[in-house]
């Protein structure tokens, strides 16, 4: 979109929630973004729709007390991140204002903050030199940001080739200094500073291309890892009616993902669950880095009592923020929490503004919507031949937990993993209550990740993820028959085919999210756990009747738990190995 | 409230349906304050001069050439200490003998508190029914509701969690409330010699429903009142949100919107959201705990109301009646307190959270042995064993006139474990096991 100097004024002739109607003295572009002057506050406002010389806008706060006749000023540009070193271990808005630095205990309205210290200094250390040819995206130098190589990047706006015509030597510089000058073909002098300014709802182009993705992103969720993989640049969703355990498994992620940058997005959910986020993030450590998890992160909180129309800007800024440390070469992980809220969103100002109404009265180009946000996840080159990933997980809550709902059918048929959880699983407390038989990871049939998983982990290791998922079917189809015919209507090898399946079950797929020990699995131990579980299974017991069935697993599964609770190798976690291996003796046949 | 000289005053009503009325008028601002023909109004929608009100009691009986006041301000409350002890209706005016409140205005529906000037909530609440304290700990700064069909006794269970949370204040919010309902809780509180730390905001059957959505808003704003200004711990108790959510569909219908699920309006989890989440902790001491009532129909948690509800409190209170015990009991596998975690094994013994956990898991084993039974099989010997500890264990624990301390309710449970299963059916870490396992 022109950026021009003269802006367009306007005067607000209508009001409707937060959906206002401006008329307008000139241009205004789609998605641009206004200001309503509203007693000494200007409020921020996007355009959603244009008719004649009517914009409307959706505003970004509460529209309590405006009135038709006050004044609205157009920006010239549409919802823009402001893009630079300091945003790591920051809380924001959905807008992307810093919430540490508002004053009051109360959200005011219309209180603007800068998304980062504009005044600070950072050590700059060159990495481009004089007569260099650069793009968009390309590394000009990097400052250290807690411990990470931030890259100050040529600005992603720029279209075609630049010369290098000055470069900031290593030093202390500001923010806002001018660290390099490029010249286009035109001869146009282009300053750039440590920050660039990018409209978040567009995707960041920056790189070469984007390939399948082929490498593992280890999570130490165990159903997640071993069963159902995500990669890096992968895509993932979690559906999962209230309460089946979405947040906790998605901060479990968040925590102990083996990515360096973590961006979580909290849209439109509850306020005390960033809560948590602001308490203990500072305070726990990064398992990869062994420094605090604040410190590769960022959190977006649009909670579920912010302004609506906020709540749709967040997840963008959010991917925004993702790409342009995706441009770095880094590995970012992206959490949106929950992306049902933000369709919501959407379905809120479709209905204001009248139109004509899709499924469950969302939008129409709901799916469009949902599949363009998803595509802009991935691992890419970059043109330096260098690689970076945004993976993105998002949550999904569908109305009444039934899975036939818009937001849902929508997410998956764009995103390649599916966690569904299940209220029966939740209900019984088997947590994770991601239902094995339902889930699944399409990256798992990628013949470039399979190649990478029985490299990095065991030669067989898909083979035996294979046996494991096989090992759940059937105790499931054995379940349902002993439901129908009884305990003693099916034969011992029917109970045996269930109770092999419960000890996966128990042991890989339940896993304690709030035991210090058990909640990160590493990959090795998942390895180990697995080769021991496959191990119970493949051995031969013998038993008279069924009823001893029951009781004997239940043993077995109380033993591999405490393996599971104690310190990987420790020699508590030996002393339940042996306990087990006694177990398993006793009912040797023969 | 009485016309005053600033007011601006029209009279030409353009259009009428039974919750709203659009005036022709200049000047307005949304969401303000209006008296139509001597009752109160919103401003919902402006365009250009044509400003539509929700009339809260109704249009019945208004003219087009109706008088219309335009107060130059939305719904506002007196907040003060003189509030404590008293009973409103829903637009804040007394509705006991009292004197009006003189005290500070306050605009109701205000501002969000911002998120990092929040403290992570960590207070216990404790109520002495086992099946929260135990199983679904409560903690200041938590919103959660019953979730319970109309016949069931949530506002008594409600009453009595409220006089044992040692609450500074008590705010009833009370939507639709039936007139007995109403004297229940007069009662209740005045019984207890608690009067002095109630305030109530009602309407009732009686009065007309789109008043109700004054209610949890006045509540909520007397809470913050006492939150923050007096740093107290304020218990809200808002009953029964399903009414409230009925009128915002009421409106959102007149007005023409187009509906969502269960006819209710797409902006419904937001309308709700904005409620509940004035729950919090504040850093200086104060919070507001906000207890609600959903009611059900026929126990369907899939209806849009409860299931709204549901992804924004955290977590929710399930009563059902224990037929083999013939008493309520909160049902563990449907109830669940989100916030417990914070306070579990950390302010209360280290064995609560897998205690609960392990009692829950045999107390469904129960439900499979007796699912086994309705179906005509035989039940093992474990099976037998499992369904005598949910009797148990219902009796004993889940049910609603149980009052012992959180350490008393461990000590139970662990005693029933021991009774009827063996350490590695009960499958909790061994330490734990060694410590509490009952000595013959
Ligand atoms: N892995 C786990 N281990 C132990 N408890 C868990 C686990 N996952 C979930 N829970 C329990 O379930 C509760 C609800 O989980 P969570 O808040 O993640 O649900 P949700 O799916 O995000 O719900 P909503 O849609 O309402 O936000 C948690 O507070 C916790 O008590
Ligand atoms: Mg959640």
């Amino acid at each position: 979109m022109k950026e021009t100097a003269q802006h367009t004024k306007g005067k607000v002739s209508g009001i409707i929630a937060n959906l206002v109607i401006v008329q307008v003295d000139g241009p205004v572009a789609q998605n641009e973004i206004c200001y309503i002057r509203h007693s000494g506050t200007a409020l921020m406002a996007e355009v959603i729709k244009v008719l004649g010389d009517k914009a409307y806008v959706q505003v970004f706060e509460s529209t309590r007390g405006l009135q038709p006749g006050m004044e609205v000023d157009f920006a010239g540009h549409m919802l823009e991140a402001a893009l630079g070193p300091g945003i790591l271990s920051k809380n924001y808005d959905g807008l992307m204002h810093d919430l540490d630095a508002m004053t009051g205990v109360f959200l005011e309205r219309g209180e603007y903050t800068d998304a980062f210290d504009m005044g600070r200094q950072w050590e700059f250390r060159p990495l481009a030199g004089v007569g260099d040819t650069v793009e968009a995206g390309s590394w000009l130098g990097e400052v250290d940001e807690n411990n990470i190589p931030h890259k100050i990047m040529a600005p992603f706006k720029l279209e075609g080739q630049y010369t290098v015509k000055s470069i900031a030597r290593a030093g202390t510089y500001g923010v806002q200094d001018h660290i390099a000058i490029l010249t286009g073909h035109d001869g146009r002098e282009i300053p750039v500073s440590m920050v660039q300014h990018w409209p978040v709802k567009k995707a960041v182009k920056a790189y070469v291309r984007k390939p399948r993705p082929f490498k593992l992103l280890e999570t130490g969720v165990r159903t997640i890892d071993t069963l159902n993989p995500i990669v890096e640049g992968g895509t993932g969703f979690i559906p999962g009616p209230f309460g089946s355990g979405k947040t906790v498994m998605q901060q479990a992620i968040s925590k102990q993902a083996e990515a360096d940058i973590v961006i979580v997005a909290a849209c439109g959910e509850r306020a005390n669950e960033v809560v948590d986020l602001f308490t203990e993030f500072p305070e726990l450590d990064d398992p990869w880095t062994g420094r605090k998890l604040m410190e590769r992160t960022t959190i977006i909180a649009n909670t579920s009592n912010m302004p609506v129309a906020a709540r749709e800007a967040s997840v963008y800024t959010a991917m925004a923020i993702a790409e342009y440390y995706r441009s770095m070469g880094l590995k970012v992980l992206l959490l949106a929490d929950s992306t049902s809220r933000w369709a919501q969103a959407l379905r809120e100002m479709s209905n204001r503004m009248e139109e004509l109404p899709g499924p469950d009265a969302f939008p129409m180009d709901l799916p469009a919507i949902i599949s363009n946000f998803y595509s802009r996840a991935g691992i890419v080159y970059l043109k330096n031949g260098r690689t970076g990933s945004i993976t993105f997980i998002g949550t999904v809550s569908p109305a009444g937990g039934n899975l036939k709902e818009p937001v849902t059918e929508s997410t998956k048929k764009v995103a390649r993993c599916f966690y569904a959880l299940s209220q029966q699983r939740a209900d019984s407390k088997r947590y994770p209550a991601i239902d094995p038989i339902e889930s699944y990871s399409k990256y798992l049939e990628y013949p470039e990740l399979q190649e990478t998983l029985n490299q990095q982990i065991s030669p067989g290791w898909v083979g035996q993820v294979e046996e494991l998922k096989n090992i759940l079917l059937r105790g499931k189809e054995a379940a349902e028959q002993i439901n129908i015919l009884g305990d003693d209507g099916v034969s011992v090898d029917t109970h045996l085919i269930f109770w092999k399946s419960e000890v996966v079950d128990a042991i890989i797929l339940q896993q304690d999210a709030f035991d210090e020990v058990d909640a990160r699995s590493p990959l090795r131990r998942q390895k180990y756990m697995v080769d021991k579980v496959l191990a119970v299974a493949q051995t031969e017991l013998a038993f008279d009747s069924y009823e001893e069935v029951n009781p004997y697993f239940k043993r077995v599964i109380a033993a591999l738990k405490q393996m599971n609770y104690s310190e990987f190798e420790s020699p508590g976690f030996r002393q339940y190995e042996e306990e087990l291996q006694g177990i398993l003796e006793e009912r040797k046949p023969g | 409230m009485e016309t005053r000289a600033f007011q601006r005053i029209y009279t030409r009503i353009e259009q009428i349906t039974k919750a709203t009325c659009t005036v022709r008028a200049t000047g307005v601002g949304y969401e303000e304050l209006a008296m139509v023909a001597g009752r109160a109004a919103q401003v919902v929608k402006i365009i250009e001069d044509q400003a539509t009100l929700q009339v809260f009691a109704g249009t019945e009986g208004i003219p087009t050439n109706a008088e219309v006041v335009f107060m130059g301000k939305s719904p506002t409350l007196k907040v003060g200490d003189a509030l404590a002890g008293r009973f409103f209706n829903a637009y804040g005016q007394p509705i006991d003998t009292g004197p009006e409140v003189e005290g500070e205005e306050r605009e109701i529906g205000g501002p969000s508190v911002n998120p990092v000037r929040r403290k992570q909530p960590s207070e216990l609440i404790t109520t002495g029914i086992a099946g929260i304290d135990l199983n679904n700990t409560l903690v200041t700064g938590q919103k959660i509701p019953f979730f319970a069909d109309p016949d069931q006794p949530f506002n008594q269970v409600m009453a009595m969690v409220a006089l044992r949370a040692k609450a500074d204040k008590i705010i009833l919010g009370g939507i639709g409330l039936t007139n007995d309902d109403y004297l229940y809780f007069k009662n209740v509180f005045e019984n207890a010699g608690a009067l002095h730390r109630i305030i109530s905001f009602v309407n009732t059957t009686e009065d007309p429903p789109v008043e109700r959505l004054l209610v949890p808003d006045m509540a909520l704003t007397a809470a913050e009142y006492f939150a923050v200004e007096k740093k107290e711990k304020v218990l809200a108790l808002l009953t029964d949100m399903t009414l409230y959510a009925d009128a915002l569909s009421i409106v959102s219908n007149r007005m023409d919107q187009i509906p969502s699920k269960d006819s209710m309006p797409g902006s419904l989890y937001s309308d709700l959201a904005k409620l509940y989440e004035k729950a919090v902790q504040f850093e200086e001491g104060g919070s507001i705990t906000i207890i609600a009532v959903t009611t059900l129909s026929g126990g369907d948690i899939t209806h849009a109301i409860p299931d709204n509800t549901g992804y924004i409190t955290e977590g929710q209170l399930f009563l059902r009646r224990d037929t083999e015990i013939g008493k309520v009991i909160v049902d563990p596998f449907r109830s669940l307190s989100r916030l417990k975690q914070l306070v579990i094994g950390k302010k209360t013994r280290a064995d609560h959270p897998q205690v609960m956990n392990a009692a829950v898991r045999l107390y469904a084993d129960a439900a499979n042995a007796r699912t086994k039974l309705e179906n005509g099989f035989d039940l093992t010997d474990y099976d037998e064993r499992a369904l005598e500890f949910a009797r148990e264990y219902s009796r004993e624990l889940l049910a609603i006139d149980v009052n012992i301390d959180t350490e008393k309710m461990l000590e139970v449970a662990w005693m029933l474990f021991g009774r009827y299963f063996s350490q590695a059916e009960v499958g909790i870490k061994q330490e734990l096991m060694d410590q509490y396992w009952p000595k013959e």
